[in-house]
């Protein structure tokens, strides 16, 4: 269907929209959880990355994680969003994967998981 | 009876935003819920959509400012290399270790996945405006990414409550 088409409700308009757009940030929403994730890990399990993440001294290593994460989310949504913002696509499945991305990046943000990965 | 800036700034932080963030998520559930065209008249469906648009928006804002304030302002205070910092105190002790080891490291990390979802929420409702009322895939994932949030803004908010209880910052 057109992204022109409307449907009438009495007196309103209810507009139908591609959901491309949609699809895009919740699908960034995914990319910036699991970015957040692996940059957490890969900190714990290595002191000289954790230190180069450390771009405020007083902050540490979470100035760097957050912003590479926050990078990624709105990247990968101003990228997504370029790709798909006339595209029909079906949201549950987008649902779906964004759903795993986050719950990855849940489980990776865990602090007993991410610290299996600390050096002995 | 004053307080100092690092209080004032935990204030901020952990109450003040967190209050406004809680009347925020309570109107924009109500908003989500009360979305259905069936309900309502087209004057009230518009209605419903500002107001859904306005909580959502707000809460994303909320959780984005509170990130931030959280990160960039009272965390440096919480791990600085003092004898004295919440940190320190904490990790000096057996019994209060876990606090930091534990509940300061998943609340810094988790805290930051709180403003994509709210984010999300919030693009879905302002996208497609009163479209939303007929289009219940959206308005249920648009719920999901929005509950989500609050969720994990909760534990977020739990845990520094408790761990401030330990080891405020001063």
């Amino acid at each position: 269907m057109e992204a022109s088409d409307v449907r009438e409700r009495g007196e309103i308009e209810l507009p139908v929209r591609p959901d491309g757009p949609v699809a895009a940030v919740l699908l960034a929403a995914g990319i910036g959880s699991v970015v957040l994730a692996v940059l957490v890990i890969w900190a714990e399990a290595k002191e000289s990355f954790a230190d180069s993440l450390a771009y405020d001294l007083e902050v540490g290593p979470l100035s760097g994680k957050t912003l590479w994460a926050t990078a990624a989310f709105l990247g990968s949504w101003a990228i997504l969003a370029l790709a798909l913002r006339r595209r029909e696509v079906d949201l549950g499945k987008v649902a779906v994967i964004s759903g795993v991305l986050i719950a990855l990046g849940l489980v990776g943000t865990f602090a007993p998981f991410f610290q299996l990965f600390a050096p002995d | 009876m004053e307080l100092s800036t690092r209080e004032f700034w935990a204030l901020i932080h952990g109450l003040i935003l967190g209050g406004a963030f809680l009347l925020a998520f309570s109107g924009g559930l109500a908003g989500f819920f009360s979305l259905r065209p069936e309900l309502v008249t087209a004057e009230g469906l518009r209605e419903r959509v500002r107001r859904l648009t306005i909580g959502t928006t707000a809460m994303a804002v909320l959780v984005w400012v509170t990130v931030a304030t959280g990160t960039w302002i009272v965390y440096p205070w919480y791990r600085e290399d003092t004898e004295d910092s919440p940190r320190s105190l904490l990790l000096a002790n057996d019994d209060t270790k876990d606090w930091h080891e534990f509940a300061m490291e998943w609340k810094e990390h988790i805290a930051w996945i709180a403003p994509f979802l709210a984010t999300a929420a919030a693009f879905i409702v302002i996208y497609y405006g009163a479209g939303l009322a007929r289009n219940h895939g959206a308005r249920r994932i648009a719920m999901a990414c929005f509950i989500a949030a609050f969720a994990i803004a909760v534990v977020a908010g739990i845990l520094g409550a408790l761990i401030t209880k330990k080891a405020p910052v001063m």
